[in-house]
């Protein structure tokens, strides 16, 4: 049929996509939540709230800190038990505002009725601000502050504005349930990030493994003006932001370079539909729905958490933890990241909670190399990963930057095909820290 | 928790493939090419095919755990395969210590002396065949006549493969078109009905693993493709420019081990190139070098050297046939 991807490598894992049909559910309020400071890319936020302090839905707790970083919420309403180190989904201790929840108090000026509103009213600048003061994120797992990259720096200018509703990742349905349940607000929100693009163009990129939800914005997008919905050919990585660029719109973006680069902004349809929640309803991003799944698992589910929510209590939502649970991910299985424990909260940018029987968990031992070139036809970058993965192990960074480590977007294509299964991700990982570390210390 | 939970970086899931799977999905690829060997040449091609690959993994067995005294991987499939490869190259009479031979140089220097798996840079079945070759000529170059299952071991009815005698008879300046009159038909060549070693006869037994492998995704079109084209270029060329000296491109692309080299040898992952351009590379250079010796050269057939010496320019053709990188050239339409 010839639909449209990526031109370049990709690989194809089974989707096991088991929760598609499970309708979006609110996860039950929990006694006690931790908010971690540091949900986006950039410098945690600053804590305006102290212990003791009565907190309402919907109320700021922390500001900004830096330019790349954002505001977070409240998400639910209580008392502030402390500001305290928890550890989070990266495993590592990091600032959080814990507060014991009381009742469900959103703050008054939060529209929380139903109706839709299509009308937009607020200027390109104000939809900016709104966007940035509502402390949205890229939702898609990325977590860039989604007000930047409408801000583009100055030579540069926004030309079309790209949504990503692939969600290629294997396993997560999350971005799938908001297209079919909230597709006339998702498209409402695209319209107020082209507004606030400053583009007319909006092309919203689906794979053709969710039929439903491309007909079913197809149709919601006859209503409003310069939204086309584009249906391409499932293959991962399809979501990385370049790869989307290119197989939507033919246009490369040069190594190094942002999509701005050749007009492009990117944005998850989870991130539209919270851009319509902010700028219609004045609502904060303090929830968002995470898919919670695994072969074993009794209940495939996507809820709706609040943020700070313990993963422990949606795993327990969905059936219980099976017996021979080996590992947990937050987030899809080419990219997620193993959590060491159960009791992590969900922040802004966990899009899946993924359970691993111990036979799925486990790494197979590792062989030879054989010089299949497999993991080279497979990388969307056109990079050689056997060649880093050594490279990296000889400790050769001269040859590593020449050979364009640092274009790797970590997509785990190479070492999902290889067929020796060889550790290459974790090599050149190690590769890029080395050199990114060279490059920064020159100038 | 009772237990802890294991942590490892991402992917967190891993692809079908594996290197037992890959050399397995190869050896059943040439499945019609043994069956085809079995119909054409009988009990030999059994006695062969088997001794072949019994010694190849019994060597390599004996060295991983005796000399390497390392962890022994014989179920990887890699030795078997490098036993069906041999034994299809060689002569369906061959004596069985000359096959042992043979399965000896291929394993122990062709193979385990740069490393075992991954590691040679020559492919060790055409390794142990050109040392044959070298060692033993003429009973390397004795191939009994297709006869199907009647054919008794060694003692068969001998005579030259259709290069040979093309040789041959332009080095007595026959005409093309004359010798090709003593030859058989093309569809005999392309089924199989000719001399040769035990593996090369059937190209359309050839064909069918080729598309298996397609298939299955074991390998891409690229080597293959591109030697077939070279040679039916390069011949069609010399061809056409003396139609009475060089024969048509089609007697060479059926005759010889120019299928099962192209399809089942040059493809060989360890010593083939990384990159789809550098594969093209690679395979031009076998095609243009089998044409030269065939034509110009003093052996008639030249698939097997073509293929060592385009062997050992992989890791120069690796270093400089990158893939494009993506966001390298701007292009944007
Ligand atoms: S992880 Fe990096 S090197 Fe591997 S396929 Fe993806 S981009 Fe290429
Ligand atoms: S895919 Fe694995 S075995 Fe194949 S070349 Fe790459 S690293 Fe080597």
């Amino acid at each position: 049929m010839g639909l449209r991807t990526f031109k370049k490598g990709g690989v194809h894992p089974d989707e096991n996509k088991f929760s598609a049909n499970a309708p979006i559910q609110s996860a039950d309020i929990p006694k006690q939540v931790s908010i971690p400071l540091g949900q986006h890319i950039g410098a945690p936020a600053n804590a305006i709230v102290q212990k003791g302090d009565t907190v309402k839905v919907g109320q700021l707790i922390a500001e900004p800190n830096g330019f790349v970083s954002a505001n977070i919420h409240s998400s639910v309403s209580g008392t502030v038990n402390k500001i305290d180190t928890v550890i989070d989904a990266s495993g590592f201790k990091r600032p959080a505002v814990i507060i014991d929840v009381e009742g469900d108090e959103w703050l008054e000026n939060i529209d929380r009725s139903a109706d839709i509103i299509a009308d937009v009213k607020l200027s390109k600048e104000e939809i900016v601000e709104k966007i940035k003061s509502s402390g949205i994120v890229g939702l898609g797992g990325a977590t860039f502050p989604s007000h930047i990259k409408l801000t583009p720096p100055p030579g540069k200018k926004a030309e079309v504005l790209l949504i990503n509703g692939v969600e290629c990742e294997p396993y997560l349905t999350a971005d799938h349930r908001i297209m079919l349940e909230k597709g006339e607000e998702t498209v409402i929100g695209v319209s107020i990030l082209m507004k606030g693009a400053g583009v007319s163009k909006a092309y919203i990129g689906i794979e053709n493994n969710k039929p439903d939800a491309i007909a079913h914005l197809k149709n919601i997008c006859k209503k409003y003006k310069g939204i086309e919905v584009v249906p391409l050919k499932v293959q991962y990585p399809q979501g990385g932001e370049k790869q989307l660029i290119d197989a939507v719109i033919r246009r490369e973006v040069p190594s190094g370079a942002l999509p701005i680069e050749v007009g492009a902004v990117v944005q998850n349809v989870g991130t539209a539909f919270a851009v319509y929640e902010a700028v219609q309803k004045n609502k904060p991003l303090f929830e968002r729905v995470v898919t919670v799944t695994g072969k074993k698992l009794e209940k495939p589910s996507n809820f709706l958490v609040r943020i700070g929510t313990s993963t422990q209590q949606l795993i327990d939502a969905a059936g219980g933890l099976p017996q021979d649970t080996g590992k947990v991910v937050s987030g899809g299985p080419m990219m997620g990241k193993a959590l060491s424990m159960l009791d992590i909260p969900v922040t802004k940018g966990s899009s899946g909670v993924l359970i691993f029987s111990e036979s799925e968990s486990k790494r197979r031992k590792m062989e030879p190399c054989i010089r299949c070139g497999k993991c080279v036809g497979v990388c969307p970058m056109g990079l050689e990963p056997y060649l880093l993965a050594n490279q990296t192990e000889q400790k050769m960074w001269e040859q590593l930057e020449t050979d364009s480590v640092m274009d790797c977007i970590e997509c785990g294509s190479c070492m999902y095909t290889c067929p020796a299964d060889r550790p290459l991700l974790d090599f050149i990982r190690l590769g890029k820290g080395t050199v990114g570390k060279i490059m920064r210390s020159r100038n | 928790m009772s237990k802890l939970l294991n942590v490892s970086p991402s992917p967190h899931v891993a692809g079908s493939y594996s290197v037992q799977k890959i050399m397995y999905g190869v050896v059943f690829a040439l499945m019609p090419t043994l069956a085809a060997s079995v119909y054409f040449f009988g009990f030999g091609a059994i006695i062969v095919t088997l001794v072949s690959v019994i010694s190849c993994v019994l060597f390599e067995f004996l060295i991983q755990k005796y000399i390497l005294k390392s962890e022994v991987k014989i179920y990887d499939g890699s030795a078997v395969l490098t036993g069906l490869i041999l034994a299809f190259n060689l002569p369906s009479n061959l004596p069985v210590w000359i096959i042992i031979l043979g399965a000896f140089f291929a394993i122990a220097v062709g193979k385990m002396s740069f490393g075992g798996l991954g590691q040679n840079v020559f492919n060790p079945a055409i390794a142990g065949r050109v040392f044959l070759l070298i060692s033993f000529p003429v009973q390397m170059t004795s191939w009994p006549k297709p006869m199907g299952f009647a054919t008794k071991y060694v003692d068969a009815i001998t005579g030259a493969t259709p290069l040979g005698k093309m040789k041959e008879g332009i080095m007595n300046s026959q005409s093309v078109s004359d010798i090709m009159m003593q030859l058989p038909s093309q569809i005999d060549n392309f089924l199989g009905y000719m001399g040769g070693s035990m593996g090369e006869v059937s190209a359309i037994a050839l064909l069918l693993g080729f598309a298996y492998m397609l298939l299955r995704k074991i390998i891409t079109w690229h080597i293959p493709v591109t030697i077939f084209a070279t040679v039916f270029v390069f011949q069609g060329v010399l061809n056409i420019v003396d139609s009475a000296t060089y024969a048509p491109p089609v007697f060479h692309l059926l005759t010889g081990g120019l299928m099962l080299g192209a399809i089942f040898m040059a493809t060989d992952m360890v010593t083939s190139p990384m990159t789809h351009k550098g594969m093209v590379i690679y395979s031009i250079g076998i095609g243009v070098i089998t044409v030269l010796i065939r034509n110009f050269g003093a052996y008639p057939e030249g698939i097997s050297f073509a293929i060592l010496i385009m062997n050992a320019i992989v890791p120069i053709i690796n270093k400089y046939a990158k893939p494009k990188r993506f966001g390298e050239v701007i292009n944007n339409g």
